[in-house]
C-alpha cells in the first residue's frame, strides 16, 4: 500500500505481539452501529494519474506568469530569487516540526532568529515574534493585545477606513466575543484627524495602515505623542516592501506593528500560506502573542537558540494566555529570511525603488488618457486609484481577453467608489507591460 | 523547607510580615523551590490597591506561571524593582531580597486570618 | 558539525547577491519627508553565501526525512513529495487571490472538491477551508457555536467544558471567545469522568471540547452518552480533530454526534509540517451549524465554482480563503488514498502504536494500559534520579528525535509516543531497542542519560538565561 511499509506477514507478527486476532480487534471500542463506515470518496489514482487531473485543473487558472498583472490590494507579485524556493525545499527544514527540542532544531531555530533580527531591522522595532497566520490576524492580535495591555480597562480600538477592508473585518471576527468595539471607520471619510479626535479614556489602541489600502503613505509624524497622551497605543499595519524606501513605524514611535509578509520570498498561492509579521518594543514583549526565539548558552558555554517566554503561551497558560496562537508560520519565515538575507540592504531598496518608479509612470499615463483619471492626490508607494469611464468589472473582462489582469474593483468594498480601480505595479512589471496595459485601457474605455 | 517565624502565611504560598505600619509580601520558601528558577515576576504600580484574596501579580518560571495572591487588602506603597532585573534572588532569599511588595493595611483584622508559621508548615510538611 | 555563524556575522560591505534590472521608466521625485534616513541593517552577501548558510543551517536539524520522529499528537508522518510537486505547479502558486473568480476555476475546482471529501471522511454537513491551523480551527469553531447559541436568544451560555487531558490551545481558544473554562476530569481508564461531566451540565453550558482519541490515545469509551450527555443540557460537543488519524474509515465524528470539529492537514493529510507551519485547519460542521461557518467558501453554481459566505457567518477569520498551498497537498493526497487507503493508514497508525506500547510497556510504565489508538503515554521517571527530560536527550544519541514530552499534564513525566502508519516494523523495533538501551543505562551509568545529548553540536540549553535576560535578535 502506498506510504504503508509494512507487510502482511509483519502486521501479522505485530498483531500477536499485541494479542489480539485481527486490526479489527483494535476498534472495538467504537460504537458498532457507526464503526468502519464506507466512505464515498473518489476511486485512488497513481501518482501519474493525480498529476496529471492536477495539470488540467491548474490550467483552468490564469496566472502571472501568463498574464501581466496590475492587482495587489493586500497581496503582491513580487520577485522571489530561485534561491528561496530551493533553499525551504531542503527535507531537513519543511519536513521537521516546532523546535521543541533545541539541540536538534537549531537549524529552525537560528533562522527564525536571523528572520526576527532582520524584519526588526527593517520596521525598526525592539522585538519579532515567529510569524502568525497572515498579516490580518496579526493585526486582529494587534488589537486583544492593546486591550490586554490596559488590562481589559480599555475596550475601544480605533481604526481608519483606509486600513485594508478585509482586515477590519477580520478584527472584529476576532473580537467578536471579547467586551473590544472596533470603530471609527464606519464613516469612509474619516481621516486621521478625525480619528485621533475621537481618542479617550476607554480607547486602547488606534490602528493605521502606511502605506494605506489605497496606496498612500499617512503622515505619521507626531502621530504617537498623540496617541500616549491619551494612554492609547499606535498599532502601524505596513508593507515591509515600502520600507526600502520610507520611514519605518518603529521610528513614528509604534507601539505595535503588523505586516502581510508574503511577499517576502514566498508565493502568491492564491492568498496562503502567508505571513504574519508581529513586531512590538521591549516594553511590551512579556504581552506579546505567538512564538518567539531567544538566544542563550549551552552547558559548554557555546551560543545557542531556543524558543521562548513560552509562559505566555497557550501551552503553559491555558485560558490565561495571551492568545490560542500554537503554530508560526515558520516555512515562510525561512523563505522571508533567504529573501531578506539574498537581498541584502541595497535588494531591497532597489526592489522599493523600481516598484515606486514604475508605479508613478503607470499612474501619470493612465491620467492622460480620456475618461481616466488618477485619484491619488497624496505621495503613495507602489498602488494608486483611478478612476475610470465604466465598471471596473467590465474593464477587467476586457483586459483578460488581452492576457491583462486588470486591478482591484475597489466598489466591491466600497460601494461610494464606482468604477474606481485600485493598480498595483511593482517591480515585475516591465515597461512593456505597463504601456500596453496603458493601452488596452485607452481601448476599453 | 524553611519557614520565617515572623511572618504569616497564605494557603496559596504567599508570606505576608509587619514592617511598622506596612505589610511587606512575597513567596514562600516552599513556593519558590516548587516553582524552580524564577525567571520573571509581574507586579502592580505603586499606588494601586489590592484586595484580600485577588491576583496582584504573576511569578513565571520557564515552564510555569504562578498568579500571586494578595494576603491583605490595602494600597501598594512600594514595589521591589530590583526584581525586574536579578528575579533570581526570590529563589535565593525568598524571605529576605526577594520580597515583592508593600501593602499600607487598609483592614488591619486580615491580619489575625493568616495561617500562623506552625501551622503553614505542618499543612506542607 | 560546524559551527555556523549569524548572517550578520558573514555579511561584507558592498557584497550583492541578487541581480535586478535597471529602470525603464523615466525617474519620478520621490517625497523627501517621507524617506528612510537610516538604512535597514540587513546582511550584504554572495548568493552562495546565503546558499552554504542555509543549508548547513538544515543540517543541523532533525526531520521526518532524516530520522524517525515520533512526536506524540503531531501526526509525524512522511510527507508524499508528489504533494510538493503538485503545490509547485506554477498555475497554483502564480494566482492572485482578488483575481475574478473566472480567472481561478481550477483552484476552485479543486477547494470545492477538497471540502466534499473532508465532509465524507468525518460525517459532517459543512466544511471551510479558511482557518489556518488546529488552533484558528478551534477558534472558528467555538466562535461557530457560540454564534449557534446567540441565534436562538440562547445568551446565559458561557461556560466551555474541557477535559484535563486537553491541548492548552482548547481553554485559549474558548477564552479567546469570551468565555470561561470549567476543567473536567478524566477517570482511572483515561475517559472524561462523566459523573464529573453531568454535574457540570447546565444551561451555561456552551459545549464541550472533546479530544477523541484523547491525549492518552484512548477512544472515549462512553463517548455516546457524553455526547447525549451535553446535548442534553443544551450544549454542543466540539471535536479537537488533532487525533484524526485514527479514525479515518473507522468512525466519523460527525456519526457520533459531534457538531463541529476542526481537521488539522498537516497531521492527518499528509502535508509538511514546515518547521512550525503553516498548517491549515479547516472545520466541518453539522447541519445546524452551516450558517455560522467562518468564510467565504466555495460553491458550485452549475459548471462554476464561486466564493459563498455563509448566510450568518461569524465573519472571516483569515484575509482570504485559508492556506491554499496546504490545501492543494491534502487534496493530492486524499486522491491518491481513495476511502480503502484510508481506512489502511488508520489502522496501520493504531496497529504501529499498539505494537510500541506492548513492547515498551515493561521497561516505561503506561499509566493507562489498554488497546490504544494511534498513540500512547509512557512514564519516563523509571528509576530513582532519571527524568522524562533525560530519556529524551539520550535518544538523540540514537539518532531518534525524541518523543512528546510533559504532555499531557496529568500524566506525570509523560513520554508521548505517535509512531504514524509510515514507518515500519523495523524503524520502530530499532527505537523500542534503543529505549531499552536507555532503561539499562539508567541503571549501570545515569550520568550518560544526564549528560545527554553527546552528539550534537551543542549540550542542553540554558532555557533559564534565555527566558530571564531575553535576547531576541543580534544586538552587534
Amino acid at each position: 500500500m502506498k506510504f504503508i511499509p509494512n507487510t502482511e506477514p509483519e502486521r501479522a507478527e505485530m498483531l500477536d505481539a499485541i494479542g489480539v486476532k485481527s486490526v479489527a480487534d483494535l476498534f472495538e471500542v467504537v460504537p458498532e452501529s457507526v464503526r468502519f463506515p464506507k466512505l464515498n470518496l473518489p476511486e485512488p489514482l497513481s501518482e501519474m494519474e493525480i498529476m496529471a487531473e492536477l495539470t488540467a485543473m491548474s490550467d483552468r487558472n490564469a496566472d502571472t506568469f501568463h498574464y501581466s498583472a496590475f492587482i495587489g490590494a493586500g497581496a503582491y507579485n513580487h520577485f522571489q530569487p530561485s534561491i528561496v524556493g530551493q533553499m525551504i525545499s531542503r527535507n531537513e527544514f519543511y519536513t521537521a516540526y516546532t523546535p521543541y527540542q533545541p539541540e536538534v532544531s537549531q537549524g529552525t531555530l537560528q533562522a527564525i532568529f536571523e528572520y526576527q533580527t532582520m524584519v526588526s531591522d527593517l520596521l525598526a522595532m525592539d522585538v519579532v515574534n515567529a510569524s502568525h497566520y497572515d498579516g490580518a490576524t496579526a493585526l486582529a492580535e494587534a488589537a486583544i493585545m492593546a486591550y490586554q495591555v490596559s488590562r481589559g480597562k480599555r475596550k475601544k480600538v480605533l481604526v481608519l477606513p483606509s486600513v485594508k477592508p478585509n482586515y477590519r473585518k477580520v478584527m472584529r471576527t476576532y473580537t467578536q466575543g471579547l467586551p473590544v468595539e472596533i470603530t471609527g471607520d464606519e464613516n469612509p471619510n474619516t481621516d486621521l484627524a478625525a480619528l485621533t479626535a475621537m481618542l479617550d479614556s476607554d480607547t486602547a489602541c488606534l490602528v493605521v495602515q502606511s502605506p494605506n489600502f489605497f496606496g498612500e503613505l499617512e503622515d505619521l509624524r507626531g502621530l504617537a505623542d498623540t496617541v500616549h497622551a491619551a494612554g492609547a497605543l499606535l498599532v502601524v499595519h505596513t508593507d515591509p516592501h515600502a520600507l526600502g524606501l520610507f520611514t519605518p513605524p518603529g521610528e513614528y514611535g509604534a507601539d505595535i506593528v503588523t505586516a502581510e509578509g508574503h511577499a517576502l520570498g514566498n508565493s502568491l498561492n492564491y492568498g496562503g500560506p502567508y505571513l504574519g509579521i508581529f513586531a512590538t518594543t521591549q516594553k511590551l514583549v512579556r504581552k506579546m502573542p505567538g512564538r518567539v526565539v531567544g538566544q542563550t548558552v549551552d552547558t559548554n558555554g557555546k551560543r545557542g537558540f531556543v524558543l521562548t517566554l513560552s509562559t505566555r503561551e497557550q501551552h503553559i497558560r491555558r485560558e490565561k494566555a495571551t492568545s490560542n496562537i500554537c503554530s508560526n508560520q515558520g516555512l515562510n519565515a525561512l523563505a522571508a529570511a533567504v529573501y531578506l538575507a539574498t537581498m541584502g540592504k541595497h535588494g531591497m531598496r532597489r526592489v522599493a525603488e523600481l516598484s515606486y518608479h514604475k508605479a508613478h509612470y503607470a499612474a501619470a499615463e493612465i491620467d492622460k488618457l480620456p475618461g481616466y483619471q488618477l485619484l491619488t492626490t497624496k505621495p503613495f508607494f507602489k498602488e494608486f486609484v483611478i478612476q475610470c469611464p465604466k465598471p471596473v468589472a467590465e474593464i477587467n473582462t476586457a483586459l483578460l481577453a488581452k492576457n491583462i489582469i486588470g486591478g482591484y474593483d475597489l466598489s466591491q468594498r466600497y460601494p461610494e467608489r464606482a468604477n474606481q480601480m485600485l493598480v498595483a505595479v511593482t517591480e515585475m512589471n516591465t515597461r512593456r507591460q505597463i504601456d500596453e496595459f496603458v493601452a488596452a485601457l485607452k481601448e476599453v474605455a | 523547607m524553611n519557614v520565617d517565624q515572623n511572618a504569616k502565611y497564605m494557603e496559596s504560598h504567599e508570606w505576608a510580615r509587619k514592617d511598622g505600619d506596612l505589610i511587606v509580601v512575597g513567596i514562600s520558601d516552599h513556593a519558590q523551590d516548587s516553582l524552580s528558577d524564577i525567571v520573571y515576576v509581574e507586579l502592580p504600580a505603586v499606588g494601586d490597591t489590592v484586595t484580600k484574596g485577588d491576583v496582584f501579580g504573576v511569578v513565571e518560571s520557564v515552564k510555569a506561571a504562578s498568579d500571586l495572591y494578595a494576603p491583605m487588602s490595602g494600597e501598594v506603597v512600594e514595589v521591589n524593582e530590583s526584581l525586574e532585573d536579578t528575579p533570581e534572588v526570590i529563589n535565593s532569599d525568598p524571605f529576605g531580597a526577594g520580597w515583592m511588595i508593600k501593602i499600607a493595611p487598609s483592614n488591619p483584622a486580615e491580619w489575625d486570618e493568616l495561617l500562623t508559621p506552625d501551622a503553614y508548615a505542618a499543612a506542607n510538611a | 558539525m560546524l559551527y555556523e555563524p549569524l548572517l550578520f556575522e558573514i555579511s561584507k560591505p558592498g557584497r550583492v547577491g541578487v541581480a535586478l534590472p535597471d529602470l525603464d521608466v523615466p525617474e519620478s521625485p520621490l517625497p523627501t519627508e517621507f524617506l528612510r534616513t537610516e538604512e535597514p541593517n540587513l546582511p550584504e552577501l554572495s548568493e552562495l553565501d546565503v546558499a552554504r548558510h542555509f543549508v548547513r543551517l538544515s543540517q543541523k536539524n532533525y526531520s521526518v526525512d532524516s530520522v524517525f520522529y515520533p512526536l506524540g499528537s503531531c501526526t509525524m508522518k512522511y510527507n508524499p513529495k508528489v504533494n510538493e510537486a503538485a503545490a509547485a505547479k506554477p498555475k497554483f502558486t502564480a494566482t492572485h487571490p482578488l483575481q475574478p473568480e473566472e480567472t481561478v476555476q481550477g483552484n476552485l475546482q479543486l477547494m470545492f472538491e477538497l471540502q466534499e471529501m473532508l465532509k465524507e471522511i468525518s460525517g459532517f454537513d459543512g466544511v471551510s477551508l479558511q482557518p489556518a491551523a488546529g488552533a484558528h480551527g478551534e477558534f472558528s469553531g467555538v466562535l461557530t457555536m457560540r454564534a449557534y447559541h446567540l441565534s436562538r436568544g440562547d445568551t446565559k451560555r458561557t461556560k466551555m467544558l474541557i477535559p484535563d487531558s486537553a491541548h492548552g490551545t482548547n481553554p485559549a481558544s474558548s477564552a479567546m471567545s469570551g468565555f470561561t473554562v470549567q476543567e473536567i476530569p478524566s477517570d482511572d481508564r483515561g475517559n472524561i469522568d462523566l459523573d464529573a461531566l453531568k454535574a457540570a451540565c447546565d444551561d451555561t453550558v456552551v459545549g464541550l471540547m472533546i479530544t477523541n482519541p484523547n491525549t492518552l490515545g484512548m477512544f472515549e469509551e462512553h463517548v455516546e452518552e457524553v455526547v447525549k450527555t451535553v446535548h442534553d443540557c443544551g450544549g454542543l460537543v466540539y471535536g479537537d480533530g488533532a487525533n484524526l488519524n485514527a479514525l479515518m474509515g473507522i468512525v466519523r465524528p460527525g456519526d457520533l454526534g459531534f457538531d463541529v470539529m476542526h481537521f488539522n492537514l498537516h497531521k492527518t493529510f499528509s502535508t509538511p509540517h514546515g518547521g512550525g507551519g503553516p498548517g491549515s485547519g479547516p472545520i466541518g460542521v453539522s447541519e445546524a451549524l452551516a450558517p455560522f461557518m467562518p468564510g467565504p467558501i466555495v460553491a458550485k453554481d452549475g459548471e462554476m465554482y464561486k466564493l459563498v459566505t455563509p448566510e450568518h457567518s461569524v465573519g472571516s477569520v483569515k484575509a482570504f480563503y485559508g492556506n491554499f498551498g496546504v490545501m492543494v497537498r491534502a487534496y493530492t493526497y486524499i486522491r491518491m488514498m481513495g476511502a480503502d487507503g484510508l481506512r489502511a493508514v488508520s489502522e496501520n497508525a493504531v496497529l504501529n502504536a499498539n505494537y510500541m506500547r506492548v513492547k515498551l510497556q515493561d521497561a516505561y510504565h503506561v499509566p493507562f494500559n489498554r488497546i490504544c489508538m494511534h498513540e500512547f503515554v509512557a512514564e519516563g521517571d523509571i528509576i530513582e534520579g532519571i527524568h522524562t527530560m533525560d530519556i529524551a536527550k539520550r535518544l538523540i544519541d540514537y539518532g531518534y528525535h525524541p518523543p512528546t514530552v510533559y504532555f499531557p499534564l496529568i500524566v506525570h513525566e509523560a513520554l508521548m509516543i505517535e509512531p504514524t502508519e509510515t514507518e515500519s516494523k523495523e524503524t520502530m523495533d530499532g527505537f523500542i531497542d534503543a529505549l531499552h538501551k536507555i532503561a539499562e543505562e539508567a541503571k549501570t551509568n545515569p550520568d550518560l542519560l544526564h549528560s545527554a545529548p553527546h552528539t550534537t553540536e551543542l549540550g542542553r540549553l540554558d532555557e533559564v538565561q534565555a527566558a530571564r535576560h531575553p535576547v531576541l535578535k543580534y544586538l552587534g
